[in-house]
């Protein structure tokens, strides 16, 4: 197997401020599937082409964000193995037992120098309701709403972002297939990173305050799913911040918008392939707002500084 | 019923019914004034304080609206409707926004605020 190591963000926890209200955004809205309600309150959700038990879970909390993102690495072997590189390159790591989550195994934590928690595991129970194995139909049955098929990306603001890449590549094995450069200087302004094929798995812009969330982006199959996604945000009076556009930056056709607790969603298709001998794609600074939103050409306010 | 929301900074009115948050109110009538982020007391952005008038409000992130916020009539204006003839200061994180013709910013405004 030539694919190894961490293999995807598979699991991120969201604050929601009001349940009811998340819930019918995240599966009605975007057409996720509650898998679970649990004890304490959190709710587990899936998209229809994940095979593993859950990705999203929303927890009620008195103010919005994220508690963290998880990724699926491919052994319990490589967990064991990471935890001592971790803790070399300068992180304090953390152990949260199995059973945290329903379906989920023991999982390792630690916190960014850009403030955000980020957590690895291997065991996660197959979902019950997962897409088809033998004879596969191409899903299973029609999905609700926008339909989207996984939890995808997450772009994240926070201070050090240099850290954060320097973490990610020499120690999770990360590479970067885009970057945005400052306008002085050898830093970046924002960075795109993945441990896969696809162009990012996580981002970062460079921010004052650190664990702000910008985005959790969800996959949509092509440019008319954007569209209907579009159709069924206005048709639900859903908080609007951008598109359906298309960004310069990874190539992905995307429309961003709010969950009622005001953290942002995009859903997204497209993007190019991205391979670790690639050339680093670069922006400089003065062409950044035709990166960020290819057609307008332009950012917007509303980008840079709407975080929760 | 309908009810007269004066913004002070700007001198600008609109009427807002008590169906409407006072950001949904100015945003539908292409008003300007109180900048507009998530719209979902999460984000902060749009952050006022109410200096004369009563509202009701719905839970705003407390990361952004501490109690002590709420004790000097400092909201949301995306989690508040009004129940009366309201005035309004804008004081949140993007005053500024307010002096320009559009939230659209130069490249050093872009730079401060991104950066810095």
């Amino acid at each position: 197997m030539a694919f190894k190591g961490v293999l995807r963000p598979g699991l991120i926890q969201i604050r929601v401020l009001n349940m009811g209200e998340a819930i019918n955004h995240y599966q009605n809205i975007l057409g996720l599937n509650i898998v679970t309600t649990e004890a304490d309150g959190r709710v587990y959700l899936k998209g229809w082409d994940e095979f593993d038990h859950h990705s999203v879970v929303l927890r009620q909390a008195e103010s919005a964000g994220l508690d963290y993102v998880a990724f699926k690495v491919d052994s319990d072997d490589y967990l064991r193995e990471i935890e001592p590189r971790i803790v070399a390159w300068g992180l304090e790591v953390d152990h949260v037992p199995a059973g945290e989550q329903p379906g989920v195994g023991p999982r390792i934590g630690f916190t960014l120098p850009t403030g955000h928690r980020i957590e690895l595991y291997h065991q996660i129970d197959m979902a019950e309701d997962h897409p088809g194995i033998n004879n596969p139909d191409i899903y299973q049955r029609r999905p609700e709403g926008m339909g989207a098929s996984r939890f995808d990306h997450l772009l994240c603001y926070g201070p050090n972002i240099g850290k954060a890449r320097e973490f990610f590549c020499e120690v999770l094995d990360f590479y970067q297939p885009e970057k945005v450069d400052l306008p002085e200087g050898d830093g970046s302004l924002a960075i795109w990173l993945t441990a896969s094929n696809k162009a990012h798995d996580i981002a970062f812009v460079e921010h004052e305050e650190p664990g702000k969330l910008h985005h959790v982006a969800f996959l949509l199959q092509d440019w008319n799913e954007v569209g209907a996604a579009a159709d069924i945000i206005s048709i639900n009076d859903v908080s609007l911040d951008i598109g359906p556009t298309r960004h310069g930056i990874t190539r992905g056709q995307t429309i961003y918008f709010f969950d009622p607790s005001g953290n942002r969603n995009e859903v997204y298709a497209g993007g190019y392939t991205a391979y670790p001998d690639h050339p680093v794609r670069s922006w400089d600074f003065d062409h950044v707002g035709k990166g960020i939103f290819y057609y307008e050409r332009t950012l917007n306010d509303r980008f840079l500084t709407v975080l929760t | 019923m309908r009810y007269r929301v004066t913004i002070e900074n700007s001198s600008e009115i609109y009427p807002c019914s008590e169906q409407q948050t006072l950001l949904q109110g100015m945003e539908q009538l292409g008003k300007r004034g109180i900048p507009v982020g998530c719209r979902g007391g999460g984000c902060g952005v749009c952050r006022v304080q109410v200096t004369s008038g009563t509202f009701s409000k719905a839970k705003m992130s407390r990361s952004v609206i501490s109690e002590a916020d709420v004790s000097k009539r400092v909201v949301l204006a995306c989690r508040c409707t009004p129940t009366s003839d309201l005035s309004i200061s804008v004081v949140g994180k993007m005053e500024r926004a307010l002096s320009s013709e559009h939230l659209i910013q130069t490249e050093d405004d872009v730079s401060v605020a991104a950066v810095g």
